[in-house]
Formats: structure tokens, C-alpha cells, sequence
């Protein structure tokens, strides 16, 4: 990806709490990322790591609960943290648009697809039901439902798993966004038709050009899709490179771990996995120092006291949050 | 893993399913679903076989039917020799102390109101283990599947994703079964458990001797830890062998397929992969296709319909070998080693 590329999401130092009566946990902490046009971005990390909420509270589409603590995310010069819910719901969609994991759980059953389209296209665009159901044709066309005529009026339970994923991915396309956030949107599907849905949007990406924020914990779909990936853990990013730096010179403890920890179809098949032992912590009880310490192969005894900041190791922007970075060799 | 075969533990002999198969008193019929359609296989002591497929090509169905959790329409399930296809339910239930069942959803599967230790004990209590050795068996249990049993008396939530798996391994293991049917039992966990999980289910197999049949879709997963391995489409076996002769040398359009849509974890070897991409997704078991049930799917199919010498008609808008579209492929080769079922297995694309 070329560096001339104009920055299109850039969020900085964004921290996210969840709020109640007694507490403020934060579960995200001073996530700094951003994306470029014509660019795919791959967000990795376990359950809960906080790798989707940082989209949602970017979006403003999380949990009533969840407050955002800190930072901003600009696009096109405007902060959506300051936006006011009007203001910020014209940007969903049109700038900034998110496909979710489960399409039966993110369609409504009881309306036709073709119908859910033409209520997204409406709602922003001054379209004629007929205009906009002849533009919904054309989307279903576009994600390659075939017969897209007939199955526009379709019902959700009608659809296969990949072909609600699609339908999903058109409404999500409807108004031509410029960062397209993929959360998990292959992980409900066979492996085939995940092959089919991701070959789909990096189609559409370099047909348009707009940004990919895939978020997975796929690493082999990270490979073969992304340019560069932030690696999340305990809401944090601890690792940010391109993606052949990250898979060939990773530079954090974390990152190593998890790449032994995954089967490969292309190892030795007697290769013993390593896991990584312990649980990931409790987000409302971090330890002192880096995160990872109490997980880590390479901890020292300063890495329980001292606290990790996310450090350029290089001059090509591969960042990481381990105070032992050049110790951190790839799992041979 | 066994080649000079002892006695095979678990036989499934031509097993049909057919799910809502009515008939009506003027004799017209509703057809139903057709999840398994005859599938053969064999599970041999201490060994793992792999039960790999997409949804809906009737793994999980076949798995069930091994126990005979789901009856199977036709067909025979021996275990240990015997044939228990028509086993009552007492003498079924003296069986099942040696076959056991490990669920993919460690929140879904367990009683949110059982503490571990009533979890743990249940099928001591069902099957009738007097009281004095149950705290004993039920403690090694634990201590098998690396849980304290001092956190016995803790519930279900206590604990996380792959804590609860195992538990129900543990559940599953604590009557020293013989064979363990594990239905996707890491595909809900994160990477970092699923390992866990995985050398867990190597440690106990390599102490007790106990066959897994381990169904999942994961093929990476299923690799790592299978000796032989079945691929099912649409209710049937159309691929059986050894793993390295599944994984290094398969001669199904399917499998083929299916591992080259595997994504490989390296950016170098990943972008330059040929990817042979299926048509389309896996049909309805309700309409299965005419001949070879793979050939509105099958890449190869239509390549070797491109050849002078091959006889070939029309199916829908593309040429298919005639051979494909009317003839079902059996499948042909030793399941030891390696079979099946295509009409041009050997032919690469």
C-alpha cells in the first residue's frame, strides 16, 4: 500500500470504560489505529480483547453503558466522539459502515431482503421505492447472489449462511462507504464459502477503493488478506506492522504465542502446539506492568512493575508494547 | 495407525438417515431429509478418525447415529463386535457406559444449576457405580482433564470457555469409555484454549487407549490430531484414508477443494496458493442431485467434460461427463488405507 494513500479513519488514543453504579472498568485503553483508502487493516486478538468494541465505540453504536473515556476519531477532519447522534448517524453508512458476525442474528426475519435494502438506501438518499429496489437488485447482483430478481424478495430463512452473509455485505455496500468494518464475517460459515466472502470483499475494496478493517482471529485469513494488523490483547494494542513484518518478524511475546498455539495445515504433522497457559486477565483487575507478564515466556522481573507503552521499533511503523522487544525472536 | 487390523471397536455399515419421512394413509409420501445416505466406516482401538464436511453434509447426524442418540432408517452400528442396531434400551444403556459424548458448546451442554461435582458424578449415578467409589472416580476425572478437584462444589459459570470443555470431558471420560464421539469440541473456544484442549485430548488418549471419532470442520485442527480421515458431502463418505493420504495425496475434487480454501497462516506461501474454487455452496439433502451428488459442484468434472474422447451432456448451461450425471460413484479402495468415491479420482486439475 502506498504511503501517499490519504488516511481515512485515524483514531487516537481512544480508551473506552464500561460504566454502573459502582464501577468504571475500562476495556479499552489508548488504542491508537488508523486505516488508509485502498487499504486492509486485520484487527486480531481473543474474546474480549476489546477488538470490536473499539469499532463500536468508534461508531457510537455500543452499548448504552459503554462510555468513550478518552481520545478521538477523526474522519475527514470531523471528531466522531464530538458528533451529536444526528450528526453521527448520516456518517454511519455513508462514510463508515460495519458487517457483523451472525447475518440471521443482524437480519430481520420477518422482512424480505429486498425490503431491508431499500429501508437503508432510503433512509439516507432521496430515492423512489422503485429506484431503490432496482438499486437493490444491482447490490444483490454485486455480492453475486445469483438470480438476484427472484431472490430479492426472499426472506432471511430463504438464504443460506454465505448468501445472508452477502446480502449483509450489500446493504453494508449500499451507500458506498469509505471504511468498510468486517467484524468476524466469516467465523458462522464453511470454509469454502469464507474463501467466497473474502475473495468478495477484497473485490469490492479494489473495485472502489474504500479502507477494510477486518477483524478476525483467523490468522490465516489475516495472510492472505491484510496489509497490515494490530494485534489486541486485554484492550490494548501490543503489536502494529505490516503484515509480512509481523508474520516473519513478530516483536511481541504475544504475538509469538499465538502463531505456535494455531495447528497449521502446512507443518510437520507431528508439530506439538504450545498453548499459551493461564487465562487472559480480568479486565477490571490488570496487573501493575505489561498486561501479558503473568502469560509471558520471556518475562523479567521488570515487566510486572513497569508500564508497557506501544514503541516504533523500527522507522517502518512496526510497533510494539514489550519493554524486551529485540529479545522477541519468531517461533521457529 | 493400525495396519495389521485388530477387531474394529465401532462399525457404521450402510447407515441411512431420513429426517421427517411421513407417508400418509393414501399412501402419498412427503420426501424428506436425506442427512446420512449410506455411510460406511469403521473405528479402530486407540485411534482418532476425523469426521470433516460442511454444514449439512451430515456429520453430526452420523456421530449421533454411532451412539444411537439419533436411530438410523437403515443401516447397522456394531460396537465391540456386537450389532446394536436393535439393542433394547437397558442392555443400549450398559453399552453406553463405554461410549461417550463430548458437546461443542461447553455453555449449552451443561446444567447451569448442577455444581461440577453433581456434573462430574452424574453418569456414576446413572449407570450405577456404588456410592463408595464415586468421590474417587469422580476426583480422577478431574484430575485427568487438569481441573482441582477442590473447585468441585464451584457451577458452570464460574468457570471459563475452555474450563467448562473440560469439564464435559471429564463428564464424558469419567466411566472409562472405550470411544468418545467429540462433536466440534474446539471450534467455540479461542485459539490459545483450543490448543489446550487439543494436547489434553492427546494426553488422554495416549493413557487410556480410547478411539475418538472427532467431528469438525476445522481441517487444520482435524490434521493435527486424526490418524485417519472421512470426508462426508452430503450424507455420504466421499473420501476415507490415512491422514497424510488425505492431506498430501487426496484424490476427491471435494477434499481438493476443501484444502485449498484452507487459509495457511504465512503471507508468502498463502498469496501465491492456487485455490481451486467450488461452484456455488453445498446443495439441499432434501434434493439430492442425480449421479455423482458432487457434480453441480465439482470443478473437475467440467474440466474433463472439455476432453475430445469423453461422452458428455448438458446440465444447465455447462457440459458435464455423462458418467457424473447419472452414475453414483462407490467408493472404491481399502478405508484402511485409502478410498474414494469419484469417477476420475486419479486425474489432477
Amino acid at each position: 500500500m502506498s504511503e501517499s494513500s490519504k488516511v481515512l479513519l485515524d483514531i487516537r488514543h481512544l480508551s473506552v470504560a464500561v460504566r454502573d453504579a459502582q464501577s468504571n472498568t475500562p476495556l479499552v485503553r489508548d488504542v491508537s489505529l488508523h486505516v488508509r483508502s485502498g487499504e486492509t487493516l486485520a484487527i486480531v486478538g481473543e474474546s474480549g480483547s476489546g477488538k470490536t468494541l473499539t469499532f463500536l465505540a468508534a461508531l457510537g453504536i455500543a452499548p448504552n453503558n459503554i462510555k468513550v473515556t478518552g481520545g478521538e476519531v477523526l474522519f475527514e477532519n470531523d471528531d466522531l466522539t464530538k458528533l451529536n447522534p444526528s450528526e453521527l448517524r448520516t456518517r454511519r453508512g455513508t462514510a463508515i459502515s460495519m458487517v457483523f458476525q451472525d447475518p440471521l442474528s443482524a437480519l430481520n426475519p420477518v422482512f424480505s431482503i429486498g425490503t431491508q435494502i431499500v429501508e437503508v438506501l432510503r433512509a439516507h438518499l432521496p430515492m423512489t421505492r422503485a429506484q431503490a429496489r432496482t438499486r437493490a437488485i444491482e447490490l444483490l447482483e454485486r455480492v453475486h447472489i445469483p438470480d438476484p430478481h427472484r431472490r430479492v424478495d426472499d426472506y432471511p430463512h430463504q438464504f443460506s449462511g454465505g448468501m445472508r452473509q452477502r446480502a449483509l455485505i450489500a446493504m453494508a455496500i449500499a451507500l458506498e462507504p469509505k471504511v468498510l468494518i468486517a467484524d468476524e464475517p466469516t467465523t458462522a460459515l464453511d470454509v469454502t464459502v469464507q474463501a467466497q466472502v473474502l475473495e468478495l470483499l477484497s473485490q469490492l475494496r479494489e473495485e472502489t477503493g474504500m479502507a477494510l478493517v477486518l477483524i478476525t482471529h483467523d490468522l490465516g485469513l489475516v495472510a492472505r488478506h491484510a496489509d497490515r494488523v494490530a494485534v489486541f490483547y486485554a484492550g490494548r494494542v501490543v503489536e502494529q506492522a505490516a503484515v509480512k513484518d509481523l508474520f516473519h518478524k513478530p516483536r511481541h511475546p504475544y504475538t509469538v504465542s499465538l502463531f505456535r498455539t494455531i495447528p497449521r495445515l502446512d507443518s510437520p504433522v507431528h508439530t506439538a502446539l504450545t498453548p499459551i497457559v493461564g487465562q487472559p486477565p480480568n479486565l477490571a483487575q490488570l496487573p501493575e506492568g505489561c498486561p501479558f507478564a503473568p502469560r509471558c515466556y520471556l518475562v523479567k522481573a521488570d515487566c510486572s512493575s513497569t508500564q508497557v507503552k506501544l514503541i516504533d521499533t523500527t522507522d517502518s511503523e512496526h510497533l510494539s508494547a514489550c519493554h524486551h522487544w529485540p529479545e522477541v525472536h519468531p517461533g521457529s | 495407525m493400525t495396519h495389521t487390523a485388530p477387531a474394529p471397536l465401532l462399525e457404521l455399515k450402510h447407515i441411512c438417515k431420513t429426517f421427517n419421512d411421513t407417508m400418509s394413509w393414501r399412501g402419498r409420501s412427503s420426501k424428506g431429509v436425506q442427512a446420512v445416505d449410506d455411510a460406511t466406516l469403521s473405528l479402530y482401538p486407540n485411534e482418532t478418525l476425523g469426521l470433516v464436511g460442511e454444514t449439512g453434509s451430515g456429520k453430526s447426524t452420523l456421530g449421533r447415529i454411532a451412539l444411537r442418540l439419533i436411530e438410523p432408517s437403515s443401516g447397522c452400528v456394531r460396537f465391540e463386535g456386537q450389532d446394536i442396531t436393535h439393542l433394547s434400551a437397558r442392555l443400549m444403556r450398559e453399552k453406553r457406559q463405554r461410549m461417550q459424548m463430548v458437546f461443542q458448546d461447553p455453555y449449552g451442554s451443561l446444567d447451569p444449576r448442577m455444581s461440577v461435582d453433581k456434573l462430574v458424578s452424574e453418569p456414576l449415578i446413572v449407570h450405577n457405580i456404588p456410592a463408595v467409589q464415586r468421590q474417587e472416580k469422580m476426583h480422577a476425572a478431574l484430575r485427568q482433564v487438569g481441573l482441582d478437584p477442590s473447585l468441585a462444589h464451584r457451577y458452570p459459570h464460574e468457570f471459563s470457555g475452555g474450563q467448562r470443555q473440560r469439564i464435559g470431558i471429564a463428564r464424558a471420560m469419567v466411566l472409562d469409555p472405550t470411544l468418545l464421539v467429540l462433536d466440534e469440541p474446539v471450534s467455540a473456544l479461542d485459539v490459545s484454549i483450543q490448543a489446550q484442549v487439543l494436547n489434553l485430548l492427546h494426553e488422554i488418549q495416549a493413557r487410556t487407549r480410547v478411539s475418538y471419532l472427532f467431528i469438525a470442520h476445522d481441517l487444520s485442527v482435524v490434521r493435527h490430531i486424526s490418524h485417519r480421515v472421512a470426508v462426508m458431502y452430503l450424507g455420504r463418505i466421499v473420501e476415507i484414508g490415512t491422514r497424510d493420504a488425505i492431506y498430501t495425496r487426496p484424490k476427491h475434487p471435494y477434499t481438493v477443494s476443501l484444502l485449498s480454501a484452507v487459509p495457511i497462516p504465512d503471507p508468502d506461501t498463502e498469496r501465491t496458493r492456487k485455490r481451486i474454487p467450488l461452484i456455488g455452496e453445498i446443495g439441499s439433502a432434501n434434493n439430492t442431485p442425480s449421479g455423482c451428488r458432487f457434480h453441480p459442484r465439482c470443478p473437475r468434472a467440467r474440466e474433463i467434460a472439455q476432453q475430445p474422447h469423453i461422452a458428455k451432456q448438458k446440465v444447465g448451461v455447462v457440459d458435464i461427463p455423462v458418467l457424473c450425471a447419472t452414475q453414483d460413484p462407490a467408493l472404491l479402495g481399502s478405508d484402511q488405507e485409502h478410498a474414494c468415491a469419484c469417477h476420475f479420482p486419479h486425474d489432477t486439475l
